[in-house]
């Protein structure tokens, strides 16, 4: 097996009173396209600091490639780092901006120039060599900042929120073409975002940070299929909450009494909350009940119509869920009133106990 | 209701008003300067009445050696001062912007400001008690000292602002890309800061050409810059020489703030990119 790009054990950074990082474990593999996924003040950004050495941890150890950083300023790491607000040099030109990391490393000029102008093509900016930063458009700003840290070859790249700024048609194409950058170069990247959605589409894995702590680490589709607890079920997409407890392995009793199917492992007894997507619920006419899928009855409290699909409020008394229905051609509509059936894999529906 | 028409009328005479109103506050301002100016050329002894255009005053300048000897020591003051406190007070702004907690910060932060404060005459006895505590001999030293004393403020405060509105990030991206600390203060943070130093500086040695009131407390024998003179002179009754020589120094002053608005345009228009 190779070595972890980047490496952290039982990272705490505090601020004075206040525990920023709290007590990280994670190993970033080579090659991977890895973000921090969490909401504002999460601690996502000063983990990336800390790889980056522009903030030390306050305890525990951050290994690059298997090398311990310690107290290693900045300017010491093999790393390179997209900064939020882009922090080009206004005084620069987008050329020299671009050529300061391998100035600094003493690299011949002659070399400097052929790999300011390849970085300059890599990221479609050719001929704008000669510009400075601010007769630049914001995504042509990311792409300058982007290419002044890919051209000194990095063994790790971080971006920190760098998508952020830009408006949402930009953002979205932005995301394909660093995906497709990072496929190109073959760089480990540590990718820091608020968006679920860039996490989702761009990540191999995504580690999801709440007040300091890392609580669930996985591919996407495992993050948002299986989420560990209710913070990760709720911050990533939309789901329905319904309280139960457990009766027995992969069975969980309702308020209502009732029994339905799920995926949990905690002692029969033990109070859980089910997670259940939207999406993930199929409605048919009260009555209808195939194969080995949980069945609820309930009654539509209120339909909502957003054009490529519908959603309804189905209420069971004890609880209301929202249930997704894409709109497509023969499926069954509902009016508020109607009694319904609520079906789902019991697959789809995670028993969290945190 | 007024009409368009009205109204159009009252903000016209409003307009001329205002207009009636700068130019008089610009006389108010330009008038004695144009007066000084004009008086520099006169023919006669005395600054009151007007005998024909000579430039003999301004070549009496270079024969009066006490006057020489003043500019000489104006000049050395003003020059060694500046680079003295333009460097300490860029480097109290740097760490009273960019260093986020240090013991007595805050203490530092207010008393750098007093000496913008206080009256010119409690700064001049305090450090007329002071040179004479330390048995220094009243001299250049003690003036250049004072200087220095009351510049660091002012360039400190000039310079502050620039730093405020620097992004930190800039620096943090320069040690990201292999910058030493010392290079990315000369690559990144100096260039984007030096409008400010070189306005700090301006200020400097404008305020130490001009100052008399604490150099007259702390001067010594021999050492008495231009501005002490003339107004040692005035005293004595108004000869047209001081008026060449005030005009010659508005000149050098005029010369000294046009080089620094084109320095600072032209940085200026480097930091915004444009």
């Amino acid at each position: 097996m190779t070595e972890a790009a980047v490496s952290l054990s039982s990272v705490v950074k505090r601020f004075g009173d206040v525990v920023a990082v709290d007590d990280v474990d994670l190993e970033i593999e080579d090659g991977e396209f890895f973000s921090l996924l969490g909401p504002s003040g999460c601690g996502k950004t000063t983990t990336l600091r800390m790889i980056a050495g522009l903030e030390y941890p306050t305890e525990g150890s951050i290994r690059i490639y298997g090398e311990e950083m310690g107290l290693r300023p900045p300017n010491k790491r093999p790393v390179n780092t997209v900064f939020q607000s882009y922090a080009l040099f206004p005084h620069m030109t987008v050329a020299d901006n671009i050529a300061f990391g391998l100035q600094m490393q003493k690299v011949a000029p002659a070399e400097i120039v052929e790999r300011v102008a390849n970085a300059i093509d890599l990221v479609r900016l050719t001929g704008k060599g000669d510009r400075r930063p601010g007769q630049l458009s914001g995504g042509q700003q990311q792409r300058v900042a982007l290419a002044r840290a890919l051209v000194n070859r990095p063994k790790v790249l971080l971006l920190d929120e760098p998508l952020g700024a830009l408006d949402l048609k930009l953002r979205q194409a932005m995301q394909l073409e660093l995906k497709d950058l990072q496929a190109r170069v073959g760089i480990t990247f540590v990718y820091v975002t608020h968006d679920q959605e860039e996490a989702l589409t761009m990540s191999d894995r995504i580690g999801v940070m709440s007040d300091g702590r890392l609580l669930q680490i996985g591919r996407p589709d495992h993050i948002y299929e299986k989420p560990a607890n209710r913070f990760v079920a709720e911050f990533i997409g939309e789901t329905n909450f319904i309280e139960g407890t457990v009766a027995g392995p992969g069975v969980v009793t309702l308020p209502d009494g009732s029994t339905v199917r799920a995926g949990t492992h905690s002692a029969v007894g033990t109070p859980v909350t089910l997670t259940l997507r939207p999406e993930k619920i199929l409605l048919e006419a009260a009555g209808t009940a195939p194969g080995d899928w949980n069945t609820m009855e309930g009654t539509v409290k209120r339909r909502m119509y957003y054009g490529d699909s519908l959603y309804y409020e189905i209420d069971f008394g004890y609880t209301v869920v929202d249930a997704r229905q894409e709109n497509r051609p023969r499926i069954q509509r509902f009016s508020v009133g109607d009694r319904v059936t609520v079906l789902f894999d019991p697959a789809a529906a995670e028993a969290l106990t945190e | 209701m007024t009409t368009g028409r009205d109204r159009s009328m009252t903000t016209r005479r409003l307009d001329r008003i205002l207009a009636g109103h700068s130019a008089l506050v610009y006389l108010f301002f330009y008038l004695p300067l144009a007066v000084l100016v004009f008086f520099s050329f006169n023919d006669s002894r005395f600054a009151n009445r007007w005998e024909g255009f000579t430039l003999d005053w301004y070549r009496a300048i270079p024969k009066d050696q006490a006057l020489m000897n003043s500019v000489k020591n104006s000049l050395i003051i003003a020059l060694e001062s500046t680079a003295v406190a333009t460097v300490l007070g860029t480097m109290a702004a740097l760490s009273l912007e960019r260093y986020k907690k240090w013991l007595g910060k805050r203490t530092f932060d207010a008393l750098l400001y007093l000496p913008v404060i206080i009256p010119d005459v409690t700064m001049a006895v305090m450090l007329l008690i002071f040179f004479t505590q330390i048995n220094q001999a009243l001299g250049l030293t003690t003036i250049i000292l004072s200087h220095i004393a009351f510049n660091i403020s002012f360039v400190a405060i000039v310079v502050r602002a620039r730093v405020s509105n620097l992004d930190p990030s800039l620096e943090e991206a320069a040690s990201d890309l292999y910058a030493s600390r010392w290079k990315s203060f000369r690559k990144v943070t100096l260039p984007l800061i030096l409008p400010g130093v070189l306005g700090g500086a301006l200020l400097a040695l404008t305020l130490s050409l001009d100052d008399v009131v604490i150099t007259s407390f702390v001067q010594g024998p021999g050492a008495t810059p231009l501005a002490v003179e003339v107004f040692a002179r005035i005293k004595r009754g108004v000869t047209p020489i001081i008026n060449a020589v005030s005009t010659l120094m508005l000149v050098a002053s005029i010369l000294l703030i046009l080089g620094s608005l084109l320095i600072q345009r032209r940085q200026g228009s480097a930091t915004r990119g444009g």
